[in-house]
């Protein structure tokens, strides 16, 4: 195999981080809107931690493309 | 991908205006510094030109002067206390500079400052040298009974103490690159689709656009979202190096 095709093959597993993300904001949502349904006075309050858990989780699978784009473009 | 000069990683390209070369230093005025610099003189004038008038009924601009204030003010009072009061402008100006810049970037043809590694690690580490040195400054040499949180059982330091100072270095690494990446990877989403859009012409182009301009709107929300993010963390380290409770 050439290192071309190697690299592209290596910047296409690096996406697989986002398989973990995916599962990971499903989650961060999916309970936020399961206890937000249960007491929906305490939800606005918890508004800014959702979104803080949303960008920390969403950098993880922007860690990941910039691991691909480094396979890509070194 | 298409010719390399329509590659959607060109937008990020530094060019160099005036070159200026400061003792073997590369210190060049680059599109870089002119956003950077429209940004500050963005920030003053609102700031300046809003507060100006002062009335009691406030117009537009003093409104907006006014929310950005108190969002600031009451994340600093809710994270760190009213220990951290001393420390809001400078979270002030770092919240401003972040979101000015990512907004900055969303215009059109325009530079996006944050979208370098360089600029966001300079913050990142800044804010991380500087908490370092309150806390040193506020607590001493106990401080660094911070890498061994109350609770944990004397057999298990060993593992802990490692890990407690690896994710403590990795801090300013995280934080400049979330930032960095996020912008980054929106900028070159939105060119990526831009160029469907004109790949696929007149017949099949206006479904990429009208995902171009859903596109636009969550890159506003993630630049708003990636300067409250950089924030807020400033603050709990800030609150950690203060309190150092846990």
């Amino acid at each position: 195999m050439d290192l071309a095709a190697a690299k592209m093959i290596g910047a296409g597993i690096a996406t697989l981080a986002l398989a973990g993300v995916g599962i990971g904001l499903g989650n961060i949502f999916g309970s936020f809107l399961g206890s937000a349904l249960r007491n929906p006075t305490a939800a606005p309050k918890l508004f800014g931690n959702l979104l803080l858990g949303f960008a920390l989780t969403e950098a993880v699978a922007l860690f990941a493309l910039v691991i691909a784009f480094l396979i890509l473009f070194t | 991908m298409a010719a390399e000069s329509h590659s959607p990683l060109e937008q990020f390209t530094i060019k160099r205006h005036f070159h200026l070369d400061m003792g073997g230093v590369d210190a060049s005025f680059t599109n870089s510094s002119v956003s950077m610099v429209v940004v500050v003189i963005l920030i003053s004038a609102l700031m300046i030109w809003g507060m100006s008038r002062r009335s009691l009924v406030p117009g537009r601009l003093q409104s907006t002067a006014e929310l950005a204030y108190e969002f600031i003010a009451g994340m600093v009072q809710e994270n760190i206390g009213s220990k951290g009061k001393k420390y809001f402008p400078f979270i002030f100006s770092l919240f401003m500079f972040i979101l000015f810049s990512n907004m900055l970037g969303m215009v059109p043809y325009q530079f996006t400052a944050t979208s370098h590694i360089i600029v966001t690690f300079a913050m990142a580490l800044f804010v991380f040298v500087g908490v370092t040195l309150i806390g040193l400054a506020r607590h001493g040499l106990h401080f660094f009974s911070y890498f061994l949180p109350p609770g944990v059982p004397m057999w298990l330091a060993p593992l802990i103490v490692p890990i407690e100072i690896l994710s403590y270095l990795s801090r300013p690494i995280s934080l400049s690159l979330r930032l960095f990446a996020n912008m980054l990877a929106g900028h070159t989403m939105m060119k990526v689709f831009a160029g469907f859009v004109v790949a696929l012409g007149f017949v099949a182009g206006w479904a990429p656009l009208l995902f171009v301009v859903a596109l636009t709107g969550l890159e506003l929300l993630i630049a708003f979202l990636q300067a409250y993010v950089f924030t807020i963390l400033t603050c709990l380290y800030l609150s950690d190096a203060i309190h150092l409770e846990h």
